[in-house]
């Protein structure tokens, strides 16, 4: 390969992820096995030690978050990636780091649940991703990647998110976009760099304090500072990291929004759309939080209606309710338990809603 | 005999009697005044305290300083405290 | 400041590997002897600036307030995964976990078994008290059978309550434990060899060959309700018995 040739592939978003993931430096991986991801495990086993990364299978995924805090803690580059259920169970470890201030990367490539459920995709963690998921008043930094491009890419987006705001990210995939194969440009190797920070517990040399790394601050007044201090940093998150973006959104009539794969389902229905002369358009959200409000707020003063489009029984919807304020009605279909829509059933809710509203001329 | 000789930091002290019973030479007593967060402390009663260390292995407060004199007098005598 | 007397020699004091910090621990409470062990061989090894220790969530929670080293805070039992991230992306340093008997061996217990399983080149430190000290005095896996805490009232009573957890000799068969001891800290004797204990388990973990655990047994004079004295008597008579001080796993080859 001549130097500045791009560097294209044919990959599965898991393992595009896994590589991305050595080229933008992680130094540690814990991981524990869960369909519809085990690839990006057995991927970084089968390279990453190689090329100098630790890569460590867990006893669970319990254990897994908790060695992210310590290696996070010891200033290092880190990620952890499960599905939903195991998503789940990191969600204890989840709430310290961010209490703690660790920044690390998780990606969880969703399946359909509740519960054990299925091991099709599906979006029905976009709550836990972004409103917190564990205990506390803490956020989580939600990339939504739609194409295995994005599965590498925002890797780096992930790891440079967290290590600017000290804030653990989420990269919300799902197993449709984990197990496809999809041409990508690998992103070159080298140029996320990487210092350990100041604060992180690397042994205590005579001339500085301690470091510590803790979530317990037992004096109320102390603990009410650290919320505020943090709520302040999700605000600056909010004000500078929000991330979308829209397709025939300047003449549409109807606004579709969905992320990740729904986004995909979408762009195809605009296109059915705009055949049968009904102006469409789509907002997609690439981060999730923060969420991309003001562009749903001023785009409700054009349009005459929104449909949600989500892989679950309506969670971004809330999100969107909340930014169009009552502006236009905002409609919703979904899909779960592992089933995806097709972009003509969303055409057939298009329809109807075109029915309702009068379409201008 | 060894002489020694204890300093106790007596608002660090809780009180718990542990170095009364690790002490071999029945050398410390509680006091009779409280310290400023009410517990009675740990005080030398006799002269008789060898300096063996035992009472501050034991002191969950690391409240206790041991002395001892050196073994040979004739030496010049230099407090290891001067390293604190 | 250390006092100077004079024609004395200062032959004890609390090593500087100790903050100034107030210890919030009870009057008599085991705990504080062991963190002060701890530091004083971090000390007399010249560590500090490659020690890291890991918290638990317990009595001892605030362990870090105490030790002037760099230190993280584990959730509730967690402890051992910690140390493991620690230690995996710093090979090099020195590091430990200090942990209580709820924290270790009841929701720990999978990150202590496969902590150890693994051979992590860490030290476990376990303070064995039989009780939940910190939130008031609860059954703990190791409450000896028959004794009276906050939720066994009448008596730990095994058919429906189970067996006191002996964790250290369940743990001392892994292969990858290296060194495992049961020691105290309640007389002098007992200080003096605990402290022994760490100083070999320090120089283990520059070996690399594995796991050192070293449980504790201790008192809790608050949970038991007892003066410090009372339970140090209690637990010759009690504890020990169950669990016997003593080295149950020391290395047969140190090459």
């Amino acid at each position: 390969m001549e130097a500045n040739e791009p560097d294209v592939r044919i990959m599965k978003g898991n393992e595009a992820l896994a590589e991305a993931a050595l080229r933008a430096g992680m130094h540690a991986y814990f991981g524990y096995p869960i369909t519809p991801q085990s690839e990006i495990l057995e991927y970084l086993m089968a390279h990453g030690q190689k090329r100098g990364a630790i890569v460590l299978q867990a006893e669970s995924e319990v254990a897994s978050i908790n060695m992210v805090y310590g290696a996070a803690g010891a200033g290092r580059r880190v990620m952890i990636t499960s599905s939903s259920p195991g998503v789940s169970l990191m969600m204890e470890g989840l709430s310290y780091i961010a209490a703690a201030e660790l920044p690390c990367l998780v990606a969880n490539i969703q399946r359909g649940g509740p519960g054990l459920g299925t091991i099709q995709p599906s979006q029905g963690d976009y709550f836990q991703a972004t409103k917190g998921g564990g205990h506390g008043d803490y956020h989580l930094i939600v990339l939504a990647p739609a194409s295995v491009q994005e599965m590498a890419d925002f890797v780096f987006d992930g790891f440079r998110l967290a290590e600017t705001y000290r804030n653990p990210a989420m990269i919300l995939a799902d197993g449709a976009l984990g197990q496809m194969m999809e041409k990508l440009v690998l992103p070159p190797a080298g140029s996320l760099p990487h210092r350990v920070p100041e604060w992180a517990t690397v042994g205590k040399p005579k001339k500085r304090e301690r470091n510590i790394i803790t979530s317990l601050h037992i004096e109320p007044e102390k603990m009410e500072q650290i919320n505020l201090h943090l709520q302040e940093k999700y605000r600056t998150i909010r004000e500078k990291e929000v991330r979308f973006e829209t397709f025939h959104t300047d003449d549409a009539d109807i606004i579709l929004v969905a992320f990740g794969l729904s986004s995909r389902i979408c762009q195809k229905t605009v296109e059915l759309a705009r055949e049968k002369n009904i102006s469409v358009g789509l907002v997609r959200p690439i981060t999730l939080y923060p969420f991309p409000k003001s562009i749903l707020n001023t785009l409700a003063d054009i349009a005459n209606a929104f449909l949600v489009v989500e892989m679950n029984a309506g969670q971004m919807v809330e999100d969107v309710q909340l930014a169009v304020n009552g502006k236009k009605p905002v409609y919703f279909k979904g899909r779960m338990g592992g089933m995806i829509p097709s972009p003509e059933e969303v055409l057939r809710e298009v329809e109807l809603i075109a029915e309702h509203h009068t379409v201008q001329a | 005999m060894i002489r020694g000789t204890i300093i106790v930091a007596q608002d660090t002290c809780k009180g718990c009697e542990l170095c009364i019973v690790a002490c071999p030479q029945d050398c410390i007593e509680m006091s009779e005044r409280l310290n400023v967060r009410g517990y009675r402390y740990a005080q030398l009663k006799n002269d008789t305290c060898t300096g063996c260390v035992n009472c501050a292995l034991v002191c969950p407060d690391v409240a206790i300083t041991v002395y001892r004199q050196p073994k040979s007098t004739s030496k010049k005598i230099q407090p290891a405290a001067a390293v604190a | 400041m250390t006092q100077v007397i004079e024609g004395m020699e200062l032959v004890y004091e609390k090593p500087q590997t100790m903050t100034d910090a107030y210890l919030h621990y009870c009057p008599g409470c085991g705990h504080s002897v062991a963190h002060r062990l701890l530091m004083e061989v971090v000390q007399e090894m010249g560590i500090q600036d490659r020690t890291v220790g890991v918290a638990p969530v317990g009595c001892s929670v605030f362990a870090y307030n105490y030790m002037n080293i760099d230190m993280q805070e584990a959730a509730h039992g967690r402890a051992c995964a910690v140390a493991t991230g620690v230690k995996r992306v710093m090979p090099d340093k020195f590091i430990f976990t200090y942990q209580g008997d709820g924290d270790l061996a009841a929701i720990g217990t999978a990150e202590t078994v496969h902590t150890i399983n693994r051979g992590e080149n860490i030290l476990i430190v376990f303070i064995n008290n039989g009780v939940y000290g910190m939130t008031g005095g609860q059954m703990a896996p190791t409450t000896l059978i028959g004794m009276k805490t906050t939720t066994s009232p009448y008596g730990r009573e095994q058919a429906t309550m189970g067996y006191p957890l002996k964790i250290t000799e369940m743990i001392s068969v892994l292969p990858g434990a290296f060194y495992v001891t049961r020691q105290a800290v309640h007389t002098a004797a007992a200080v003096r060899k605990t402290k022994k204990a760490f100083e070999k388990a320090f120089e283990y973990q520059k070996l690399n060959r594995g796991t050192c655990f070293i449980e504790i047994v201790s008192n809790c004079p608050s949970g038991w309700k007892m003066t410090p004295v009372e339970s140090n008597e209690w637990m010759e008579k009690n504890m020990f018995p169950l669990y016997p001080l003593g080295d149950i796993k020391v290395p047969t080859q140190l090459n």
